[in-house]
């Protein structure tokens, strides 16, 4: 009967410090932003208007929807990029030079976020590298305005995301059994129709995975918008981080936060079957 | 033929299992930082300071005087700020740096200690900016005017034409039109837009706004970005822009030397004048070190070097400041009794009209 109940008692025992770790990281911040956000600013007491005033100011909901916009856009330009990358360090590079060459493709990960933003910013500029090749060769006779724009949030997004997703992808394609393509070549299938009907539904998983990390990582991103969106628009970290700077709204600040979180977990319900981890 | 992906399949395992062996490392390095971190805390004088006061060119010579550390932290808008002492253990904190107009906003909670005027050098300073309205509270001072500068047209003079830049009426007009950058800060900009519809800082209500909403929408239809103080800079510096609403000399002075081209005006319709305070902690348990940090902070050459602090450039309070004539030509500071007679105040409005003010700021920046 003891050996039972010490049997029970071990599982819990080990996952105690990661519980603990979450009650006290995740939960209970989150607890305090949810009781944050039903306070009112001036005078505290308890309020529902700083939800009602996201539905009905339209700047603020505006907010919403240029965040949205921007992570569609980056998640899918992510996944078309990444996923041919990946695809060639898996099955294109000798398996000795995957290391290399996988280190190689995550380096830009070794430099800060804000330098990289900085960065973009300056290869963008009126006077950058990009619009002086432009107008140099003769294709322009004026420069583009590249930064301060929403374009340049994506490329800033893209050029981060494009790595996490080629590593996810990467493992998947390298978790991929052989036998699978041989089965697939034996009942008469083409290249094509291999990595259609097998491959990619096999790697789909990964490349949900990614998607998704892209999604949460670049829908709750303070400094690549505010440094090279120029504010031409408001993203939602942005419009979070507003009620903060002078005014110290931290009830509408959480209110907008939960408001990002609740999208957040639409888009893990959405993709929840992917998203589970297994048992090693 | 085809594989179903909502089927389990052995072979293959999730990339997050794949991936999550190699983060028990990460996390476990990451508790050896924190760990580390906790240990590096001195207890010595603590500031809440804004980006000029962390240059250790001005920390340094009072450390080394007084045998002390000065403890650091940065942040960026009164509210953060605040937001940071009431996490804060009564007495963690020594000094603030604040602006001007929101002392009263830590007298009414309480946070400070009433200055001894005896013991600063308030007849140094140069009157206008010694802003008792908002520093002296029921017949209390809780902060002194360290630095001031103004919001303004900041510009280069070799891609713009400066008599253009003598009017605000240059920032709406065609003639710049995506040749401007704009300070992303709604207070000081709201105050340029009411200088330019005609109206005082110091009197504006609810009921102005709408003019101003629409001489931010004219300036914004012109200009290329609205950017932090960083961004502003780099985007005159870099020659993204030309000018820049809101700049100053905290934008045009640090950068003289590499770009003496840069620089800035105070336009016919005026500017605004900003300001930058100390104020003690009431529960400060080093008051006197505290008291000392601020008498260093307003004595000439501390002055002199809060004024040419590596992170921004202004003017410093104190009359007397021990700039070089180089400094001060790049300050233009000969000029200053012309300047601040021209100035208006910062808006200082209430809280319903500064959230008011701050929602008119997010429809211009949506604004497309």
């Amino acid at each position: 009967m003891n050996s039972v109940n010490s049997g029970r008692a071990l599982p819990w025992a080990l996952v105690t410090p990661a519980l603990g770790w979450t009650l006290l990281f995740f939960v209970l911040p989150f607890v305090a932003m949810a009781v944050s956000s039903l306070t009112a600013h001036e005078g505290g007491g308890f309020t529902l208007s700083n939800y009602s005033q996201f539905f009905a100011n339209p700047s603020y909901w505006q907010a919403m929807v240029n965040s949205l916009q921007v992570t569609a856009i980056v998640t899918v330009i992510s996944v078309l990029l990444a996923y041919p990358f990946a695809w060639i360090l898996a099955e294109q590079v000798p398996e000795r030079w995957q290391r290399l060459a996988l280190m190689l493709a995550v380096l830009p990960f070794w430099t800060s976020y804000v330098v990289r933003s900085y960065s973009w910013l300056l290869v963008l500029a009126q006077n950058g590298v990009v619009n002086r090749a432009l107008t140099g060769s003769g294709l322009f006779s004026e420069p583009l305005q590249l930064a301060n724009t929403r374009l340049a949030t994506i490329t800033g997004f893209v050029h981060f995301f494009v790595m996490l997703l080629t590593l996810t992808i990467f493992a998947n394609l390298k978790q991929l059994s052989p036998s699978y393509r041989k089965a697939a070549a034996d009942l008469g299938a083409g290249p094509l129709r291999t990595f259609l009907h097998v491959v990619l539904p096999l790697t789909l998983p990964g490349i949900m995975v990614g998607a998704f990390l892209t999604f949460v990582l670049c829908i709750g991103d303070y400094i690549t918008p505010q440094i090279l969106g120029g504010n031409n628009e408001l993203l939602m970290p942005q419009l979070v981080m507003m009620q903060i700077g002078r005014r110290g709204d931290f009830p509408l600040a959480s209110a907008l936060s939960i408001i990002l979180m609740a999208v957040v977990t639409i888009a893990y319900l959405a993709c929840a079957r992917w998203l589970k981890i297994e048992r090693a | 033929m085809s594989v179903n992906p909502k089927t389990p399949n052995p072979t293959v395992r999730n990339p997050l299992s794949f991936l999550k062996r190699y983060l028990q490392g990460a996390c476990a390095a990451a508790a050896l930082l924190l760990a580390a971190g906790s240990l590096a805390q001195a207890q010595d004088l603590n500031a809440l300071i804004w980006c000029d006061h962390a240059d250790p060119a001005l920390l340094q010579p009072f450390e080394e005087a007084n045998g002390v550390k000065v403890n650091v932290k940065e942040f960026e808008g009164t509210g953060a700020g605040l937001a940071i002492v009431e996490q804060s253990q009564p007495g963690d904190w020594d000094v603030m740096v604040i602006d001007s107009i929101d002392i009263p906003r830590g007298v009414e909670k309480g946070l400070f200690e009433p200055l001894q005027e005896d013991k600063l050098p308030l007849v140094d300073l140069f009157p206008q900016v010694k802003m008792d309205s908002s520093t002296v509270v029921d017949g209390k001072r809780y902060g002194i005017t360290e630095k001031f500068g103004y919001n303004t047209i900041g510009y280069n003079k070799t891609k713009v034409d400066p008599a253009d830049m003598q009017s605000l009426a240059a920032l709406t007009g065609d003639k710049y039109k995506g040749k401007i950058a704009i300070y992303d800060y709604y207070l000081p900009v709201i105050g340029m837009a009411a200088l330019a519809i005609g109206k005082k800082t110091a009197e504006l209500t609810e009921a102005d706004l709408p003019a101003i909403k629409e001489e931010l929408l004219k300036m914004k239809a012109n200009a290329k970005l609205v950017g932090e103080v960083t961004a502003s800079q780099t985007a005159l510096a870099t020659g993204e822009v030309d000018i820049l609403v809101g700049g100053g000399e905290w934008v045009t002075a640090g950068l003289a030397k590499e770009n003496p081209a840069l620089d800035f005006s105070i336009p016919k319709e005026g500017a605004v004048l900003w300001s930058q305070s100390l104020a003690m902690f009431k529960d400060s348990k080093n008051k006197d070190l505290a008291l000392k940090f601020i008498q260093y902070i307003m004595s000439p050459e501390g002055q002199a070097r809060l004024a040419t602090s590596s992170c921004y450039w202004g003017m410093p309070a104190n009359s007397k400041a021990a700039l070089s004539d180089e400094q001060k030509k790049i300050l233009r500071f000969d000029e200053q009794p012309e300047f601040l007679a021209r100035a208006l105040p910062y808006p200082a409005p209430n809280a319903d009209l500064d959230k008011k003010m701050q929602d008119v700021w997010t429809e211009m920046l949506q604004a497309q």
